[in-house]
């Protein structure tokens, strides 16, 4: 919905000054466009400009196979790929109603924990960065560089992994991968005290973050909320408690809750995350059970005609995989329900009545991934 | 909606004393967390004069793979073009002439594979379609380049080094991935 917008305005029905946010805006994580309406300080309504990443990602899944289409969508989120990756190949899967190994499966959750570690530790350096402290973000991306190179060893690449296949997964473990992943938890847990004393219990972070871009649980639900900016206003959606899939309903863990549903809640979510991803990690980790690591499938998958749904937590939400097959070699139609369209829908909602000033600070909570959003 | 389960817990919302808001506190702490750093184990390496290896499964740049006595052994079946998600393999196949049984292994040969490493997407699906064993993902990073047109990567940048004449580069070209 893209509309001609002068830089610099004033709306003429309502005298309020006109502002555009992006798309090169430093704080909006990528090419996100915000055309802002204030009245002195006070924001009147933000409306979120999207295209300006759109690579019609669910045109092109339509001229793919079902295994070519899966490593198209580590594009879109691309700071939890895995996460993306293994939801459509869960619902190819479940298409072909092939059983997946166990091994498989092991390996299958902790990627994606891991994943869900990176994407929750650079969301907080690139956050407090938005809100004004520079260091978190390196500190941030030192921990997240040690779960690249376990990525690394393991998968061949560091961010868009590719390293799901319909079926199982594409290589074996790394032979050292046990021991980088325990090294690092080991790592990470005392940096994250370090993180909470630098950051979290810091009276001015608190100040900015207090009471700031508020969401109750009914607007959550009704705008289509989900993940940790669901949590943070107390509704319960996690895809891994709710609707287990693979091994999640073998391993302990909790589902971190805030009720006040400001911009601090949130946060507060993201890093009891990290906590529980990291016990879920532990559970894990000593018992992968030997085995293969690929269900054997055809060379040439062919889903029967019908209509096929899943769902997996990324680190940002609920992500749907929705594929209708005609019974070919290729999707008839895909559609991803990507968390961040929703959660950034909230964000004109959560503004109204805020100070331009705190806008950041509430973008900076919902962890916005752009390409995710455009797709 | 309800939440589906009670572990929601209230949140400490109290206001702030006046100590607290002077903020010198909480500037030091912070600080302190900072500066102690500065005295700990680097965690950068200064690229590009130190370099770290790769893993064995990395993906990186493409190479046209040879057999021991130095042929190629792309056939040019196009299973790698089929395979790819990008569309970024071309190739044009080309029939063996007598005499050329030293050059290329089998009757049928690339004579143009080209490579567009702007549109691929390092996914390693190539070279697990290939069945000779001809193209694989070797642990080099692409390059930078002045224009589009250098991204188009011919036989002359994709082949690897003939290990009869070279076998020093072709044994550094094939790291060490381990090829059945």
């Amino acid at each position: 919905m893209y509309r001609e917008t002068a830089i610099v305005n004033e709306s003429e029905v309502t005298g309020d000054l006109v502002i555009n946010m992006g798309p090169q805006h430093p704080a909006t994580h990528g090419v996100l466009h915000l055309v802002v309406h204030i009245n002195g300080e006070t924001i009147r309504k933000v409306e979120p400009h999207l295209g300006y990443i759109h690579r019609s990602i669910e045109k092109m899944s339509e001229s793919l196979s079902y295994r070519q289409f899966i490593y198209v969508t580590s594009r879109m989120d691309y700071l939890s790929s895995h996460i993306n990756n293994h939801a459509c190949a869960m619902c190819v899967e479940k298409g072909l109603q092939v059983e997946v190994p166990p091994r498989a499966q092991y390996i299958r959750v902790i990627m994606d924990e891991l994943t869900r570690i990176a994407s929750h530790t650079l969301w907080w350096g690139a956050m407090a960065m938005d809100v004004g402290a520079l260091t978190p973000f390196f500190l941030a991306f030192r921990e997240r560089e040690m779960i690249n190179d376990i990525m690394e060893e393991t998968c061949g690449a560091r961010l868009t992994m590719n390293y799901m296949v319909p079926g199982g997964v594409m290589y074996d473990l790394h032979p050292l991968f046990q021991q980088r992943v325990k090294e690092f938890i080991k790592h990470f847990r005392s940096k994250i005290d370090e993180y909470d004393e630098l950051v979290t219990g810091n009276i001015i972070f608190q100040n900015r973050m207090k009471g700031v871009g508020i969401l109750t649980k009914e607007d959550a639900v009704s705008y289509g909320c989900s993940g940790p900016t669901a949590r943070g206003s107390g509704v319960s959606c996690d895809i891994r408690k709710l609707y287990p899939y693979e091994v999640y309903d073998k391993v302990q863990f909790d589902e971190p809750l805030e009720t006040a549903g400001d911009s601090f809640a949130r946060y507060l979510v993201r890093l009891q995350e990290l906590r529980q991803s990291m016990s879920i990690l532990e559970q894990l980790i000593d018992d992968i059970p030997e085995g293969d690591i690929q269900a054997k499938t055809k060379a040439v998958l062919k889903l029967p005609k019908g209509e096929f749904y899943t769902r997996a937590e990324t680190a940002r939400g609920e992500l749907g995989v929705y594929i209708v097959s005609e019974g070919g070699t290729t999707p008839y139609r895909i559609k991803y329900r990507s968390p961040g369209f929703s959660n950034l829908s909230a964000l004109d909602h959560m503004a109204r009545g805020g100070k331009i000033g705190d806008l950041v600070a509430m973008m900076g909570t919902l962890d916005l991934v752009i390409p995710d959003i455009d797709r | 909606m309800q939440t589906l389960t009670n572990r929601s817990k209230p949140v400490n919302r109290k206001p702030m004393t006046w100590l607290e808001k002077l903020y010198v506190w909480n500037i030091a702490k912070g600080m302190a967390v900072t500066f102690i750093h500065i005295f700990k184990r680097k965690a950068t390496i200064s690229y590009p004069e130190q370099k770290r290896s790769f893993s064995k499964v990395f993906r990186g740049l493409h190479i046209l793979n040879r057999d021991e006595e130095g042929r190629e052994r792309c056939t040019a079946c196009g299973l790698c073009a089929v395979a790819c998600p990008a569309e970024a393999i071309t190739m044009e196949a080309a029939e063996r002439q007598k005499g050329e049984e030293h050059l290329y292994r089998e009757e049928k040969y690339a004579a143009k594979y080209e490579i567009n490493m702007l549109r691929c997407i390092f996914c390693g699906l190539c070279e697990e379609a290939c069945p000779k064993d001809a193209i694989y993902l070797s642990q080099t990073f692409a390059p930078a380049n002045y224009g589009r047109a250098g991204f188009i990567y011919g036989k002359e940048n994709l082949l690897i080094p003939n290990p009869k004449e070279d076998p020093e580069g072709f044994n550094k070209a094939r790291g060490e991935r381990v090829m059945s």
